[in-house]
């Protein structure tokens, strides 16, 4: 451990131009982290070995806590305390983003590969009809109908609300009721979709109702009106005021201002906000469990009958627990990853090309 | 409010408001009527969430024989009905606790990367994966963690007990796979590293330059500037996006359902496989629960509700109190 610090402090470094390090102060080659780093590694590795330790994120840990420990003494015994402890901030905050990308790459790595394994054509226009669970054969069909429908009545039903929320909120909203609204919308944000579920289907067990694609896309509305209102209030709030101002100065009725001026000019953040928040309604799983009861057939009324969805489909497989299961889940996984990402980033694109021309 | 811009206090010279009467119009007063109805029915909604909620539950808990707040079991279709929560609410605290300790310090470091030490050109793609991988489905979350992240851990949790055994918490007494409140959550804190980080980045991106070039014109390393002058100025933004990761992981359920293998014991060897949390004894017991054990099953949600509203209330109360900061659009 000591060896590595010295060969780096004997080399003089006049060539490293820091501005900051001045007037003949010695300071550290700047390639000098990625020498720590090389070295950290070797020795953790080894150490590893030696010790006979398999997991690799002991490896990695270890490998962290020598690069801090070897930056910072090298930092202090060629620079200062205080240069020390910027640097170990600077390879904290390092270390924080690597040890962050590690599982997060995995997860996605993961589902491509598994998932690139059994998705086709036919994994995506079969239902589950007849197959058993250890089978490898069956498909998503049934569960993309589903959820399709029961994301697409959510929509129908919260972009509205939401949206009229909005404008409430932004362009009427003063006093009490405006501010209660505010906070529990901030606070809906919050429920988790199983209680979404459990509303829902305390609603069903008083009024007698059976499962069915519509009682989960109720629930779905709940978690969605929120981040739809968030949103599209933000939006709203970017518009200038100038433009209403000219409006309404040419006598224009509020109304027609805000459906003829405010909302077109903030379209574009507006639908990014709808496009964000199904692709977080797509995905949720809690609500179906309880209200749509999944099916392996293929049902395309959403108002009668259970009907499933492909969280819900990922779910099942998953419990099933056999090989041929495990791949189904994979490639389902896949399939609503692919849904959720292309809808995340048609928004996103949406919202860069659409966005609002604020006052300069 | 949250915020408080040129808008929620219109200027008063353009907007032209003599008297009420002059938006006496029919197409101004049906558009206020609908805009305002759309906001009191999200209230309504609430409410009657915590009505009916509570309705259910009281009809449950009415019927147990077992203290709801102290029993060790859920057995709502027995011979008497005896459930309790007890188990539930320490497996949710404890395993969002354990979520919050390793999510939180990461993700402020992730943000403070982002903003302060990241290359310019990588900042800005970096934040964006961030902001793609909160998009990233629970389920997906879940079945990663039960099928990639469970092996990987028994390695870290042979070693905790090795050398931390004697903690107590990392003693590991029962042989088995790693489906343990410890690995739930490390999961958890996967889960919300990217929503803290990106509230937290938010909030660290307002700091006043002025105050940053201040620190540097003294003199500060980079490090120095960012103690002095960006923590202190985002703490409360921390604070509340830690409260919204915790909100978040409190409600988690298929990542809990999937990776945890439940019980009902209380344990603090935290690597033993067992326990529950509210969410997930929801999901796994719903399917074999009859009419009455579902309004078990609703009680138990109504104490998830209550948790997640104060912990949320909270979080945006420390939010509203900083008026110029709106970064609530999780």
């Amino acid at each position: 451990m000591s060896h590595a610090p010295t060969g780096v402090m004997e080399r003089p470094t006049p060539a490293s131009p820091s501005p900051k390090s001045s007037l003949g102060s010695r300071s550290l080659p700047r390639l000098a982290p990625l020498g720590f780093a090389a070295v950290s590694i070797a020795l953790g590795v080894g150490l590893s070995l030696a010790a006979g330790w398999e997991s690799r994120i002991q490896w990695g840990m270890i490998s962290a806590l020598l690069f801090l420990a070897i930056s910072y003494v090298a930092t202090t015994v060629v620079e200062n305390q205080r240069q020390a402890k910027d640097r170990l901030a600077t390879s904290v905050m390092w270390v924080c983003f690597l040890i962050a990308v590690v599982p997060l790459a995995s997860l996605l790595w993961t589902t491509i590969v598994r998932g690139a394994e059994r998705l086709d054509g036919y994994f995506l226009t079969h239902s589950m009809a007849g197959v058993l669970g250890s089978e490898a054969s069956g498909g998503v069909y049934h569960a993309l109908i589903g959820t399709l429908e029961q994301v697409g009545i959510a929509t129908v039903i919260s972009a509205p609300l939401g949206l009229l929320t909005a404008v409430y909120l932004v362009e009427y909203g003063k006093g009490s009721l405006a501010k209660a609204v505010t906070f529990f919308v901030d606070v809906m944000t919050g429920i988790p979709s199983i209680v979404a579920g459990l509303f829902i289907l305390s609603i069903m067990l008083i009024a007698n109702l059976e499962p069915s694609g519509l009682m989960g896309a109720l629930a779905l509305t709940i978690l969605m009106i929120p981040v739809v209102v968030r949103s599209t209030e933000e939006m709203l709030k970017l518009v200038p005021n100038e433009l209403r101002e000219a409006s309404l100065a040419l006598g224009i009725p509020k109304w027609r201002t805000i459906l003829k001026v405010v909302l077109p000019t903030a379209i574009g953040g507006i639908t990014t906000g709808v496009m964000l928040a199904i692709a977080r309604i797509a995905g949720e799983t809690a609500p179906i469990i309880l209200l749509v009861f999944g099916s392996q057939l293929i049902n395309t009324n959403p108002f009668e009958g259970a009907q499933s969805s492909l969280p819900f489909y990922i779910y099942e497989q998953y419990k099933i627990g056999e090989a041929a299961s495990y791949d189904r889940a994979w490639a389902a996984a896949l399939v609503l990853i692919a849904f959720v990402m292309i809808l995340n980033l048609v928004a996103r694109g949406i919202a860069r090309w659409k966005a609002p021309k604020t006052g300069r | 409010m949250a915020s408080t811009t040129p808008i929620d206090t219109p200027p008063a010279p353009p907007v032209p408001r003599p008297s009420p009467r002059s938006t006496g119009r029919m197409g101004d007063k049906i558009f206020l009527g609908l805009s305002r109805g759309s906001g009191i029915l999200l209230l309504v909604i609430m409410a009657s969430i915590a009505v009916f909620l509570t309705y259910r539950s009281v009809l449950a808990i009415s019927k147990d024989e077992g203290n709801f707040l102290t029993t060790f079991d859920w057995n709502p279709a027995g011979d008497p009905p005896v459930f309790g929560i007890a188990v539930l609410l320490f497996g949710t605290v404890v395993s969002s606790i354990i979520a919050m300790v390793i999510a939180v310090p990461i993700a402020v470091g992730i943000a403070l990367f982002i903003s302060h030490y990241a290359p310019r050109k990588l900042a800005a793609p970096i934040a964006y994966v961030v902001d793609l991988l909160a998009a990233v489905p629970s389920i997906v979350y879940g079945i990663w963690g039960a099928l990639v992240l469970v092996p990987y851990l028994e390695g870290l949790n042979l070693w905790l007990d090795q050398f931390f055994g004697w903690t107590y918490i990392f003693e590991k007494t029962e042989v088995g796979v790693a489906r343990s409140l410890f690995t739930v959550g490390i999961l958890l804190a996967i889960m919300i590293l990217p929503i803290v980080t990106s509230v937290s980045r938010e909030v660290f991106l307002q700091v006043p330059k002025m105050n940053e070039e201040a620190a540097l014109a003294l003199g500060a390393t980079r490090w120095e500037v960012i103690r002095l002058s960006v923590l202190p100025f985002g703490r409360s933004g921390i604070i509340s996006a830690s409260m919204l990761g915790l909100g978040r992981a409190l409600g988690e359920t298929m990542a809990v359902a999937t990776v945890l293998s439940p019980n009902f014991l209380i344990s603090l060897h935290l690597l033993n496989p067992g326990g529950g949390t509210f969410a997930q004894n929801i999901a796994a017991k719903f399917g074999e629960a009859d009419a009455f054990g579902r309004d078990a099953l609703i009680a138990s949600g109504l104490v998830l509700f209550v948790l997640t509203l104060l912990v949320n209330g909270a979080a945006r109360l420390i939010i509203a109190r900083r008026k110029e900061y709106s970064g609530a659009n999780a």
